[in-house]
């Protein structure tokens, strides 16, 4: 009984360490190893910066992600057509990156929007550990 | 007559006059757009903004709009092209112009047939029905902007604009 339960709560926790975050990361690794040689890891601080950075768009306006999501990302956004976007931070938001097609779609419309260009794996998976890592 | 054939007779007429009202009141003719849905359409067209129903636009407006998806209003809202054209087909078969319910038709009618309009607030229908609204009402911060119907039509992603349940927000 007691071997059965202790074999119960380690599936379980295996199952939470394999968290689909955790899953996206490792995509994004394999995908930023090819693009640079010298890839070293992501970072949450540099995924913090990436998020507020303003950038200055061809329309004339700053833009950052934080212009949508908002500087907090535990917070609730607001589309520019008065939606709510639901929090961004996984500890606001458990759903979010642990659907791989709804991450990509994602980042390949609002880097295009933000940045004017696609974003590499090292920035999405710098943007993934900082969401993951706010307390 | 038999008692059965009476009866038989009986559930025809019953069947075939409701069938009747149904098609007057939802798609023949009737005032409101009908309720439509894509299972689709619900989850790609309402992540940024509210639904709109297909009924608000021609055809061509539709065909242009999913055609320019990489610039929607100034944003990118690509699609793969499964789901992109999925998406279409259906807006296109519940469009303004092959939906015979009033305020479709209306729409419709209000367009020049060499226009093919994009907002849904620049149709003459559409301001003709909101002259009284000031501009400065639709920037109330409970409402946005014109695009935003569902603020004041709380039916309106079911395609329902009746006046009757017409509740401006402060």
């Amino acid at each position: 009984m007691r071997n059965k339960t202790m074999l119960l709560a380690l599936l379980f926790s295996v199952n939470a360490l394999a968290a689909t975050p955790q899953e996206l990361l490792k995509q994004y690794e394999g995908q930023a190893k090819q693009e640079s040689p010298a890839f070293s890891g992501f970072s949450a601080e540099r995924g913090a910066s990436f998020f507020r950075t303003a950038r200055n768009h061809s329309n004339g306006q700053k833009v950052s992600c934080a212009t949508c999501h908002t500087a907090d990302p535990r917070n609730q956004g607001k589309t520019r057509a008065n939606k709510v976007i639901e929090p961004m931070a996984t500890i606001a938001n458990p759903q979010r990156f642990t659907d791989a097609a709804k991450v990509e779609k994602w980042f390949g419309r609002n880097c295009k929007d933000v940045l004017e260009r696609a974003c590499n794996a090292q920035e999405k998976g710098d943007y993934i550990q900082y969401l993951i890592s706010i307390k | 007559m038999k008692s059965w054939m009476q009866f038989l007779v009986l559930i025809t007429s019953i069947t075939s006059t409701s069938a009747l009202l149904a098609s007057g009141g939802a798609e023949g003719g009737g005032s409101q757009m009908s309720p439509v849905t894509n299972a689709k359409w619900k989850a790609e067209c309402s992540s940024c903004h509210m639904l709109y129903h297909p009924g608000l636009l021609p055809e061509r407006s539709w065909g242009k709009m999913m055609g320019g998806l990489d610039k929607h209003f100034g944003e990118n809202a690509s699609l793969d092209p499964a789901t992109r054209d999925e998406i279409t087909r259906f807006l296109v078969t519940n469009s303004a112009d092959k939906s015979d319910n009033r305020r479709s038709s209306r729409i419709n009618q209000s367009i020049p047939a060499n226009a093919a309009p994009l907002r849904i607030s620049e149709t003459r229908y559409f301001t003709s029905k909101h002259d009284e609204i000031s501009p400065v009402t639709f920037k109330r911060k409970s409402i946005g902007s014109a695009a935003n119907c569902i603020a004041c039509h709380q039916g309106a992603e079911k395609g329902n604009f009746s006046e009757s349940q017409v509740k401006i927000p402060r």
